[in-house]
């Protein structure tokens, strides 16, 4: 199935109508880029709805529910108390690191909005390299959050700049090498291409049913952990422990420089799940989407499902689970997340050279995956006993320690 | 185009306009990096000059190399040196000058150079541009054949100076 | 289509800046800066020549050599800032012009 992409019609019908060339291309691109880049701002008002009402369940509250039907204009009444706030620059702040920080954040998360593909033929640009170039621009955020650290001149906020550096450097390990599996497998980093290859034509109908999650189950349970510590969300949000810490590098920013930030991380959220579902979730692929006219549009509202369901399950997790220490998460990165993820890409390197039907390399691969994520619900495993051991001893009263005793299964009595 | 002083310009083409935007944004930036006497106002003008490069190798066609650079400079490099001005911040405030006394002599030498530089790239008559170039997976492709037949050897020392360089920069950095 | 003679202009505009800053500022994280704007207007140049040289699509050492240089920079500037620090740990200073135990 070969849709061509919207840019590709649009700027040739409008070179048909006599424009030139260089104009049609850059009218495409302008109105593009326009109606993306408000969607993205737009739903972020959606999204912060969503967690809130998400959260508020779990914790058996209701929730925003005065403001607009079922409280959706919630987040439109906060964005103008925010508005309204007063402007704060701290005393001897870098002016150009403070002010440039939150305007970077967006930019960084909204340019990645450019490559997400929406359904068949609707993807901003189908970058040939568009795996790299989500991983790329990850580093912008990273970027502003240091530079926002430095230019607060609060202490506070410089160390927990450092500690952002550090969480997502170290999670963008994990999750580079969990698209590399991908891309490994597909042989693209072209995610229309990508997408495209999740198809599962049964009779010359397409099941759109091939997803990559269902072959490498390893792989996507790691993206997906590596992208919730990328998104700052719990068990990794650590870096802005309300309850426990002061807010992070953010600590002195107010009003709508404040809640850029939120936008920011808001719609990282988002964009991860996006490209979680792009690469192992059949992105646009659903049943059906091969169909004539409806197919484009089943594509959109299967993508969206999609990516709306996986934003939930991140919201679960953070209402759900509770928060890491800093030691904890440097350990599952490096320790545990990073040394299986090259194990397995040598792995599923040597089983796709094996000269065996490529539907064995496929049961191959999923035993592979299967074995990572054994391993790492064993060292998961071993080390919560461990620390539960550790917990309970340093509650014994001292003149008690050393005689009790522990079991050989690791449970006191 | 008539400019006031009778120079002659040819009117560029839209790719050239937007070029020449992307190319001063990129001097501009270098220069700030060595004029600013703020030390890490250098260095997000240093991160600012990483993108114009990045942009420069869009404009020649060379999607992979962007992203690249974007992903090792921007993440890594700018990251590390913003990282090296905070841990030595106090170096920052107190001294009158950041430049040193043979800055008269550098400066000269430095605008001489660009200037032969300069005379040398317009006095050439260099080739028209190549073939088209078609951005897709093959070139990739063929980027990383060549660096696992041509250039294995090459590439390979690379990986090892790195590993060598990480366990040296941790050995050097280390609190002893 | 933008001519080659453009791309060598900014290079060069590039590398002049580069050369001045590592050999005219005090600090030495503001040397290695310059060295860094070097090395990119180096890059430029190979990509540049790549591309209007013989053949992009076949002949493809121009950015075989860029991706060497982007990776060897990435080494360049752990060891070179791992040394700063190490030496500003010792002496409390990165200020080169400060560093001269050796010129008796």
């Amino acid at each position: 199935m070969q849709v061509t992409q919207w840019s590709e019609a649009l700027s040739s019908w409008l070179m048909g109508l006599g424009l030139p060339g260089w104009a049609a291309i850059f009218l495409v691109y302008a109105v593009g880029s326009f109606i993306l880049i408000n969607y993205g701002m737009l739903s972020v008002l959606l999204l912060i709805w969503i967690t809130r009402k998400a959260i508020s369940r779990i914790q058996d509250r209701i929730g925003p529910n005065r403001v607009g039907k079922y409280g959706l204009l919630q987040t439109v009444a906060d964005a103008a108390k925010l508005l309204s706030k007063e402007d704060i620059t701290p005393y001897e702040a870098d002016k150009i690191a403070y002010n440039l920080s939150p305007v970077l954040a967006v930019f960084g998360v909204l340019m990645l909005l450019a490559v997400v593909p929406f359904a068949p033929g609707l993807t901003g640009v189908d970058l040939n390299i568009a795996a790299l170039y989500v991983v790329a621009l990850g580093s912008i955020g990273i970027m502003a959050a240091l530079m926002a650290g430095w230019g607060s001149n609060n202490k506070y906020a410089l160390l927990a700049g450092f500690r952002v550096v550090a969480q997502l450097l170290s999670y963008e390990i994990p999750l580079v090498l969990a698209i590399l599996t991908v891309v490994l497998l597909t042989g693209s980093m072209r995610f229309g291409q990508i997408v495209e290859l999740q198809s599962l034509n049964i009779g010359g109908f397409n099941l759109g049913l091939g997803w990559l999650g269902i072959v490498m189950p390893g792989a996507l349970i790691v993206f997906f952990v590596s992208s919730l510590a990328e998104a700052e969300l719990t068990p990794f949000d650590l870096l802005e422990a309300e309850s426990e810490l002061i807010a992070g590098f953010h600590i002195e920013y107010s009003g709508m420089k404040f809640a850029m930030f939120f936008l920011a991380q808001f719609l990282n959220a988002w964009i991860l799940a996006a490209v979680a579902v792009t690469l192992f979730l059949g992105g646009w692929q659903g049943p059906g989407v091969g169909l004539p006219v409806i197919g484009p549009l089943l594509g959109l509202g299967y993508f969206m499902i999609k990516v709306y369901g996986i934003y939930v399950l991140q919201q679960w997790i953070r209402g759900t689970f509770p928060r890491i220490r800093i030691d904890q998460m440097m350990y599952f990165a490096w320790k545990v997340l990073v040394p299986l993820m090259i194990g397995l890409i040598v792995a599923q390197a040597i089983i796709q050279k094996l000269p065996t039907p490529v539907a064995i390399q496929y049961v191959l691969i999923f035993i592979a995956n299967v074995g990572v994520m054994a391993v790492v619900a064993y060292v998961l495993q071993k080390y919560f006993r461990e620390e539960q051991m550790r917990t309970k001893r340093s509650f014994e009263p001292s003149s008690l320690i050393g005689s009790m005793q522990v079991s050989e299964k690791g449970t006191m009595y | 185009m008539q400019l006031p002083l009778g120079i002659e310009v040819p009117i560029p083409t839209f790719e050239q306009f937007v070029f020449i935007q992307v190319a001063l944004l990129t001097a501009v930036a270098g220069l700030a990096v060595v004029m600013s006497r703020n030390l890490f106002h250098s260095a997000l003008a240093l991160t600012l000059t990483f993108f114009g490069v990045a942009g420069v190798y869009v404009f020649l066609e060379a999607e992979f190399l962007a992203v690249s650079q974007v992903l090792v400079y921007v993440g890594a490099i700018a990251m590390l040196i913003a990282f090296a001005i905070m841990l030595t911040r106090s170096m920052m405030y107190g001294r009158t000058s950041p430049l040193n006394n043979q800055w008269g002599k550098s400066s000269l030498f430095a605008f001489l150079f660009f200037i032969g530089l300069l005379a040398f790239a317009r006095a050439t008559p260099w080739p028209a541009p190549g073939e088209e170039v078609i951005a897709d997976e093959a070139l990739i492709g063929a980027l990383g054949r060549e660096f696992v037949t041509t250039y294995v050897i090459a590439f390979e020392v690379l990986g090892l100076l790195l590993l060598l360089a990480l366990v040296g920069a941790v050995m050097l950095a280390r609190d002893r | 289509m933008v001519p080659l003679s453009w791309y060598l202009m900014l290079a060069a505009f590039l590398f002049s800046c580069g050369l001045y800053g590592a050999l005219a500022r005090r600090n030495a994280i503001a040397m290695l800066m310059g060295i860094e704007l070097m090395l990119n207007a180096a890059n430029i140049n190979l990509v540049a020549f790549w591309r209007h040289g013989f053949g992009p699509m076949e002949d493809l050492t121009g950015q075989a050599f860029a991706v060497l240089i982007i990776g060897l920079a990435a080494a360049e500037a752990a060891v070179g800032l791992a040394l700063i620090i190490a030496v500003y740990r010792e002496r409390r200073t990165i200020d080169v012009d400060e560093l001269d135990i050796l010129s008796g």
